[in-house]
């Protein structure tokens, strides 16, 4: 159900107040909770929950020749299915364009910040390179999916081996690990969505909240270095509320890492 | 009508008794934006199912004013198995898909919603073999749980024939059996009275074997349907 305006009038006030529904604050994200290993038959896979905000990411492994353009480089490809089964506002069929967004943001956030050493991913240059496949579904959607899914992407590849590869035939096992892990640099990127309605910035908002949401700034990041960024949706945005943005990612990436940083060890 | 316990033959690779399924769990009210929703796995087998509806069918042109529609969705998630399912559907996604609206449709009073569509969707997160049944029971579970009028539920297993010897709720492991006659594989839907709602069969077996699978399938069901019906009477705020 879309939200109704008399809801998103009171949001509205109450965000001008300093106050959210939830009683949050408007810089303060959901508690984070986390569940690895959700497929053992998956790579790395993992279970986001933040509220009723439910996503699973699995990394899957498999051997493929190496695109022209990076021949002694891994391959990476982020996928996302916004599941019929978490919103009655999906429908099946093919992904429509905020699945495709939410596959690309995230992508872009892993792959710029070259977090994953795909140089290392090569087995024999030109020929044949390890292909990192991130995988991304909506469990229940109340806002804020993406932010979910970049974190879960973080913690699954981190949490990920590598399967055990049959040298002499040059053959995946599927299903056999070896004890080695996807090789990450330290600098782990999280993205953080800001959000703005009105005149107020909020982060990790609900689906009611996302619903009144005029602009959104996904802003991919690691300690202040910023490697991805996407604004989405209508809204504009003056450039004090652009620095307004930078300032309050900072400060929401480091909150927000912390939570997770047990998970990332 | 007992089924003669007589000790498999075969040596599960588990270890079971032939008449034993794996651990079982259930859950109901996991999704909170669906209408009705639950979990059931078989042991590393784990399905989640969604029920969205009775809603409007669109387009107009699908309506039925006879009686309402059930749809179902059945997928495994592209990690739920050891090498990637590509995303999307597939030919036997499908054809479970279809095969779960047959099983599930006969206990549903589903002549009360003309024009109306209920939505089902089904997806594995990891896989084990017998995914199907176990998708089936979630879904049971999620209808039940959305609040729909059923007649009765359907409790869904796989029965196998492992060589020569029948088991209960096949393993992965035991769906790849090569010694003897190698693996047959029969996925089974019972209403709580014993009537048949889905069979499907591969592999091999005679017809006197086949109605012994059919009784252990009604005996596992059984206790099935026990753990389906304590999972809906434990759901209560979550909803």
């Amino acid at each position: 159900m879309e939200t109704s305006r008399l809801t998103a009038e009171r949001i509205k006030q109450y965000l001008d107040e300093g106050k959210r529904f939830d009683g949050r604050k408007l810089d303060e994200f959901r508690d984070i909770e986390v569940e690895i290993g959700i497929s053992k038959n998956a790579e790395g896979s993992v279970r986001i929950k933040m509220g009723k905000t439910e996503v699973l990411v699995g990394v899957k492994m498999d051997v493929t020749t190496p695109y022209p353009d990076s021949p002694d480089k891994g391959n990476l490809m982020v996928t996302s299915e916004l599941l019929p089964l978490s919103s009655e506002r999906f429908e099946i069929g093919p992904p429509k364009f905020p699945a495709i967004e939410l596959g690309r943001v995230i992508d872009r956030m892993v792959r710029e910040s070259k977090v994953i050493e795909l140089e290392k991913l090569c087995i024999k240059e030109k020929e044949k390179v390890w292909n990192v496949l991130i995988d991304i579904y909506s469990i229940n959607d109340d806002g804020n999916l993406v932010d979910a899914a970049g974190i879960g992407a973080i913690i699954a590849l981190k949490n990920a081996r590598v399967p055990k590869y049959d040298e002499e035939n040059e053959k995946v096992l599927f299903g056999e690990w070896s004890n080695k892990n996807i090789p990450l640099k330290k600098e782990i990127p999280l993205s953080i969505t800001v959000h703005r309605v009105g005149k107020n910035l909020i982060v990790d908002p609900t689906r009611e909240e996302e619903d009144i949401c005029e602009t959104r700034v996904t802003i991919g990041s690691h300690e202040g270095t910023i490697h991805s960024m996407q604004k989405g949706d209508l809204g504009t945005l003056s450039i004090k509320e652009f620095g307004e943005i930078l300032d309050l990612n900072d400060k929401v990436w480091k909150s927000t890492f912390k939570q997770i940083e047990k998970y990332l060890k | 009508m007992t089924t003669k316990k007589t000790k498999s033959e075969v040596e599960r690779p588990d270890g079971r008794e032939f008449d034993e399924t794996r651990p079982i769990t259930a859950k109901v009210g996991i999704i909170p934006n669906a209408d009705g929703s639950a979990m059931f796995s078989f042991g590393d087998t784990i399905a989640i199912a969604a029920v969205y509806g009775p809603r409007k069918m669109h387009p107009q042109h699908s309506q039925n004013p006879a009686k309402g529609t059930l749809r179902c969705n059945y997928n495994m998630l592209s990690f739920s198995v050891t090498e990637r399912i590509k995303p999307g559907p597939s030919r036997r996604s499908m054809e479970i898909s279809k095969i779960t609206e047959w099983a599930l449709e006969p206990v549903l009073m589903i002549e009360n919603y003309s024009n109306m569509v209920i939505d089902v969707h089904i997806h594995i997160i990891q896989a084990n073999a017998s995914t199907r049944c176990a998708g089936i029971n979630a879904a049971a579970l999620a209808l039940a749980h959305a609040g729909i009028p059923m007649r009765d539920l359907v409790s869904s297993v796989s029965i196998g024939k492992l060589d020569k010897s029948l088991v209960v709720d096949v393993s992965k492991a035991e769906e790849d059996w090569e010694e003897g006659e190698g693996a047959t594989d029969i996925p089974i839907t019972m209403t709580s009275h014993g009537e048949m709602t889905h069979i499907q069969l591969d592999g091999k077996i005679s017809k006197e074997q086949l109605k012994e699978a059919v009784e252990l399938a009604r005996e596992a069901t059984k206790k099935i349907y026990e753990i389906q019906k304590k999972a809906l009477k434990e759901t209560g705020e979550e909803k």
